[in-house]
């Protein structure tokens, strides 16, 4: 699924990374956990977390994930929205929580890890 | 940094509690190694471990530094830190095993799976520690 599909589809705002719209993503995990994201093998992972801080964007980084939704309603910070346009990331912000917009992810076909 | 033909060597400060500027230096070491156009699998499992190690020396000790040398064979970086050191480093290896303080949690870490991850991805690891002092964990990634 493109992050221009995405975006629509959860109704979010993109943050940074506009140009990457045709950027395709096609499994997904969601957690506020990042060690847990750290043990991913999978590349090309869509991120959806609960959290907001500096750390869901060098998780990202390490881990190539280059498609991070923060849901939950949470803001980025400008250090945030900075680091993840530098990393060529897609940073999205979402008002729906955690299971809603997974829930609209997965029903539109969106696959999980495991 | 030194650069001969064989071998490379860098350094990086890492700052106890400052979790802001936390995965830094993995961050700079992760473009380093694209530049020297390292397998991609290989970045992923050295950047992986050296960011947990790093978030570890921010949450877990006062200042530290990581060393890393690279030749031809092999990547080995080494992160010293002056810190309160682990008592017991067997029970630190277990995975859900952590004294994180609540700042730790709310940053996504402090769930204890940090250094068992360093270990599955490392090709080698050593760790020592002295109570009172600082940590030393080691791990080696083999190129070829
Ligand atoms: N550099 C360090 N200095 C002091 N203690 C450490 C250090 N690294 C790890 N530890 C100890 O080992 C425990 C387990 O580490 P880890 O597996 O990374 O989990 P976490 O950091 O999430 O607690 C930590 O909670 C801490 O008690
Ligand atoms: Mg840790």
């Amino acid at each position: 699924m493109k992050v221009s599909e995405i975006q629509q589809l959860i109704d979010g705002r993109i943050l940074c990374g506009e140009e990457l719209t045709d950027y395709s993503v096609e499994v997904a995990f969601a957690s506020d956990l990042m060690s847990d994201v750290l043990t991913l093998k999978s590349d090309h992972v869509l991120l959806i977390t609960g959290l907001s801080n500096m750390q869901i964007i060098r998780t990202a980084e390490m881990s190539d994930i280059h498609c991070v939704i923060l849901a939950r309603n949470k803001k980025a910070s400008q250090e945030m929205i900075d680091l993840a346009r530098e990393n060529g990331q897609v940073l999205i912000e979402c008002q729906y929580s955690v299971f809603k917009t997974c829930g609209l992810l997965f029903q539109a076909g969106v696959k999980p890890i495991f | 940094m030194n650069q001969d033909s064989q071998s490379m060597h860098f350094e990086y400060n890492v700052e106890g509690g400052n979790f802001s500027r936390a995965g830094y230096a993995s961050s700079e070491i992760k473009k380093l190694l694209k530049q020297l156009n390292v397998d991609m699998g290989i970045i992923k499992r050295t950047v992986v471990g050296c960011y947990e190690a790093e978030v570890n020396v921010v949450a877990h000790a006062y200042t530290g530094t990581i060393y890393v040398d690279l030749n031809t064979e092999s990547i080995t970086i080494r992160f010293q830190d002056e810190g309160p050191g682990i008592p017991d480093i067997d029970q630190a290896m277990v995975e859900g095993f952590s004294t994180a303080s609540s700042k730790v949690r709310e940053m996504g870490f402090g769930a204890g799976m940090g250094l068992p991850n360093i270990k599955k991805n490392a090709d080698q690891m050593k760790i020592s520690s002295i109570v009172g002092k600082g940590t030393t964990l080691e791990i080696t990634m083999l190129l070829q």
